[in-house]
């Protein structure tokens, strides 16, 4: 039933070739659309980005806003208020296509280059084309107009779309019976179909009886006009010129022999309309296949018409989920699992995700496709590029309002994969806490502390200090914090608080192994202050750290060790044992106990 | 994306569409008309109508009238550029530009750029700020920069708006809000405050215009945070707004007990404290003269007090969402008198001309 493997490459094709987003097919596969009898078969494929982008993103934007709020529409309503709803959907849709073909015909006139000019102008006729479907398509099957309204819907529908005026029908209204005709007008309300009906069919025999009465032989204008009137189709052809296409034609022969027509009928008057016009001269083009397939009420040919020959999944998608909405379409499944509303919905989305900008419009179509959307969006949002920290937040925020914790954690390492790179350490935490992303922040911490071996202070001290709960990201983090604030205590000479803090770095594990030598080097100068400092047992912990790292080294470790290290122990051990010594003094002696 | 950014002057909007990498972005001037012309039935006169437009080199990030003519800008590269916009003829042209204002480690590295995040003005000064932790002071026509403080910060700053004419203040990604005297040549902060608990990027700042020492501050959770400057390190009030990043926050400018925020969740909330007529003392509103020089004390007193005050109970502060079916992000606001502007993701530009009717 539906396209078909070709289709689906081609869609395929589409979504990899980059560079050829979807505003630019548009344009490039449309002339399928509008394909002249005599023209050649071979197009010009061109990147022709201007004429498309502008206008057409207007078209993707305000559709969408009409989507969502589809979607979101309550179904509660049922019956004749539903109904209106659909319709003024519809309406929007339609009005939407319009004000873009309003853009682009002032683009054109505006147009100095005539090749340019031409393009534009070809732009608005393909708009046309699809209003023109849409438009027929409300009427068949969102409105499902009944036998009466369908008439004067299809007749405002050519009046739109047609620019020459039925001169026929002004004729009418001037001619000699004014009030007859103006009750042939009024199929209001208030009047029942058979009621109309009968009423008709005492104006047309009086119509026939004029004619046969010869009452206009006198002028051969008037009588073929009341021909017209008849019904008369040798006589409507006649006035072939004047009306521009088959369905102009099938809708005047409609107005004057089958004004009552029911939807059902308009298939056997539509065939043969379009055979009596086109007369064998011309084949049907391809918006004639698609109206066809509209009158005669097969959707998925309509659909599936549309989609060969826009290849805009724009159209089909948004006219398709209307359908849906109007419960018109069996949930026929395709061969690849999702149904047809949502095959194309997400076609048209990953067609937007291939567009730069349009990318944010995609997610929320990929919202309303309940069994493929999900993957989808997740396939898509990891390739978006992340060229400011900006848009990053914006991926990131659509990730977490969806639980895409994966997508989260992935793009939030990247940036502070980024950010490291660059030496922005704060930055690169600021990823980190965002993803809670704890092995991060130990790389990071692991930076600082590295930075600080080397230089002997601190870099970025505006961000170490200011970490708050953060520091309890991870381990190393919250080392990094105690560190500095040892440092800082030290800074203020409040020995006794930082001595306190640094022994415990040590005795409660925060510190690295790796780091030990480091802190007790920086105990160094709080054992050679003048005032004791660490307590006795303070200072028994000390050694017993001491102990526990150069016992800890193999003695190949030792022999490697060069003179400053070895250095720096003994410097430890002896230090270490003159504080020892000189506070058990103090706390033995009555004042410092 | 969408429209990033709008920026008013006293009869044009400047909008860019600040999509995406290579192709088409742009800033575009459009007319809304005589500010105070309004129609018979107070309806605004017809859409704003593009007036004209010029193609950008990467994002727009952020964006400022200078003058009546000249708008500052701000590039995802970058790059810092002054357009002028030529009324005789309606066109714009690139007037000025400082190439790579912002960078990372290599500057002349191909993809070198920082993105510069935020951009003030003051008339002919101009400080921006960037993804490198850097703030720039340059002036208009200068061709270097006045003064570059290289690593202000190590983290992102997102945003920055003058405090008085020689102090400015910034707000970064790792919640902190700092104020930097550009007078003293030392390179440090001559302040720093910081949120309590997380440490929540802040993304946009703003100062009251009467009382400068009354700042207002959006966060990435949306929070509004208002800020005695005073006193204290952190926040005076912590207010609950939006479900995602506020992008920005303004106070209006001749109106100030009135305050607007827009966010990524798609909503733009326009917050209230003007004290109601119910709430003045009876007294009060016997007419004469003695009343209006009460009443515009009372107004003063009180809205002191309403953006400083702890007590949300006792605030009658009224919020209004202004956006009825939102769907995408508002990117930015403005405003100017009764005039509001924002744009959206989805590349809309929406103008409000009555905002106090």
């Amino acid at each position: 039933m539906f396209p078909c493997p070709v289709l689906f490459l081609y869609s395929r094709f589409i979504r990899n070739t980059m560079y050829l987003d979807l505003a630019e097919h548009l344009g490039l596969i449309f002339h399928l659309l509008l394909k002249k009898p005599d023209s050649s078969c071979v197009f010009v494929v061109r990147k022709d980005q201007d004429i498309y982008i502008q206008t057409l993103r207007k078209l993707f934007n305000e559709s969408h806003g009409i989507f969502i709020g589809l979607q979101r529409s309550e179904e509660e309503f049922a019956g004749k208020s539903r109904k209106t709803q659909l319709v003024q959907v519809s309406k929007n849709y339609r009005s939407v296509i319009r004000a873009c073909m309003e853009d682009m015909h002032q683009a054109a006139v505006s147009a100095r280059d005539p090749a340019l000019h031409s393009q534009y102008s070809t732009q608005v006729s393909i708009l046309s084309a699809m209003e023109l479907i849409w438009n027929l398509c409300e009427i068949l099957f969102v409105e499902a107009a009944v036998a009466g309204p369908l008439l004067l819907r299809l007749l405002d529908w050519v009046r739109l779309h047609v620019c020459d005026v039925d001169n026929m029908v002004r004729e009418v209204l001037s001619s000699e019976n004014p009030s007859k005709h103006e009750l042939f007008w009024n199929l209001g309300n208030t009047q029942t179909l058979t009621e109309m009906e009968l009423k008709w069919q005492h104006w047309h025999e009086e119509c026939q009886r004029y004619l046969q009465d010869g009452t206009f032989a006198s002028n051969s204008h008037m009588e073929s006009i009341c021909k017209i009137l008849l019904g008369d189709e040798n006589a409507i052809l006649e006035k072939k010129e004047l009306m521009t296409t088959w369905y102009h034609f099938l809708v005047t022969r409609l107005l004057y022999s089958h004004p009552t027509v029911k939807p059902m009928e308009l298939r056997f008057y539509a065939q043969s309309s379009m055979d009596l016009f086109l007369g064998g001269e011309s084949s049907p083009e391809p918006l004639d296949t698609i109206l066809m397939a509209a009158f005669e009420f097969e959707l998925h040919q309509v659909i599936k018409e549309c989609s060969i020959a826009l290849s805009n999944w724009w159209f089909v998608a948004h006219l398709t989920d209307l359908l849906d909405h109007c419960k018109l379409l069996q949930s026929h499944n395709l061969y690849f699992g999702s149904n047809m509303r949502e095959f194309l919905l997400l076609e048209y989305a990953s067609g937007l995700f291939s567009h730069y900008s349009l990318w944010q419009l995609g997610v929320d179509y990929f919202d309303h496709c309940p069994e493929y959307g999900r993957v989808y969006l997740e396939l898509h949002i990891e390739r978006i590029p992340l060229n400011t920290e900006q848009k990053a937040l914006k991926v990131l925020r659509i990730c977490e309002q969806r639980q895409m914790h994966e997508q989260v954690r992935s793009i939030c390492k990247i940036m502070a994969m980024k950010a490291l790179r660059n030496n922005r350490l704060g930055s690169a935490l600021s990823w980190s806490i965002r993803a809670k992303d704890a092995a991060f922040a130990t790389l990071i911490s692991d930076r600082f502390l590295k930075d600080y071996c080397e230089k002997g202070c601190f870099s970025d001290l505006d961000l170490i200090d200011n970490l708050g709960p953060s520091m309890l990201l991870s381990d190393r983090l919250t080392f990094l914090g105690k560190y500095r604030e040892f440092h800082r205590l030290y800074g203020e000479k409040r020995f006794s608080e930082a001595a306190k803090l640094l022994l415990m770095l040590m005795t409660a594990h925060i510190a690295p192994c790796s780091f030990w030598m480091t802190l007790l080097t920086d105990a160094l100068p709080l054992l050679e202050q003048k005032e004791v400092i660490f307590s006795a047992e303070q200072t028994y912990e000390l050694m017993r750290c001491l102990e526990d790292l150069t016992a800890g080294k193999s003695d190949k470790q030792k022999f490697q060790d060069d003179d400053v290290e070895t250095m720096k122990v003994e410097m430890l051990r002896l230090a270490l044992a003159r504080n020892l010594a000189r506070v058990i003094v103090k706390e033995g002696t009555l004042e410092g106990s | 994306d969408g429209t990033s950014c709008v920026s008013v002057c006293a009869r044009c909007l400047a909008k860019s569409d600040g999509v995406i990498s290579i192709q088409d972005n742009r800033i575009s001037i459009w007319s809304v008309g005589d500010l105070g012309n309004v129609g018979l039935n107070g309806e605004y006169q017809g859409e704003p109508q593009l007036l004209c437009d010029i193609r950008h080199n990467g994002d727009v990030m952020d964006m400022q009238f200078l003058d009546q003519e000249r708008i500052v800008v701000a590039s995802s590269t970058g790059n810092v550029t002054i357009f002028r916009h030529h009324q005789n003829n309606q066109t714009l042209s690139a007037n000025q530009r400082w190439e790579k204002a912002h960078y990372h480690v290599d500057r002349d590295a191909s993809c070198g750029g920082a993105a510069c995040t935020g951009v003030i003005c003051s008339n002919p000064e101009i400080v921006t700020v960037g993804e490198d932790g850097r703030i720039n002071l340059f002036r208009a026509d200068q061709k270097d920069a006045v003064r570059t403080i290289d690593n202000a910060d190590s983290s992102t700053l997102h945003a920055v708006t003058f405090l008085r004419t020689t102090e400015i203040l910034t707000v970064n990604s790792i919640g902190q809000l700092k104020i930097w005297d550009l007078r003293q040549q030392r390179n440090e902060p001559s302040q720093i405050f910081s949120l309590t608990g997380d440490r929540v990027p802040l993304h946009c700042v703003d100062r009251h215009p009467n009382q400068q020492h009354i700042v207002a501050t959006g966060g990435q959770d949306g929070m509004l945070s208002i800020w005695d400057i005073r006193q204290g390190t952190m926040p005076v009030s912590l207010l609950n707004a939006h479900e995602a990043e506020m992008w920005e926050v303004h106070f209006h400018p001749s109106n100030p007990d009135h305050l607007f925020t827009c966010s990524e969740d798609g909503s733009l909330w326009h917050w209230d404290t003007s004290t109601s007529v119910s709430e003045k003392p009876s007294f009060l509103h016997q007419g004469g003269r003695s009343t209006t020089y009460f009443s515009h004390n009372t107004i003063n007193q009180s809205v002191v007090s309403a953006w400083l005050s702890n007590d949300p109970t006792k605030d009658r502060m009224e919020i209004t969402n202004l956006i009825p079916n939102q769907t995408l992000s508002v990117n930015s606001l403005d405003i100017l008198g009764p005039c509001l502007v924002y744009g959206t993701d989805a590349e809309a530009i929406y103008v409000n001309r009555h905002l106090f009717a």
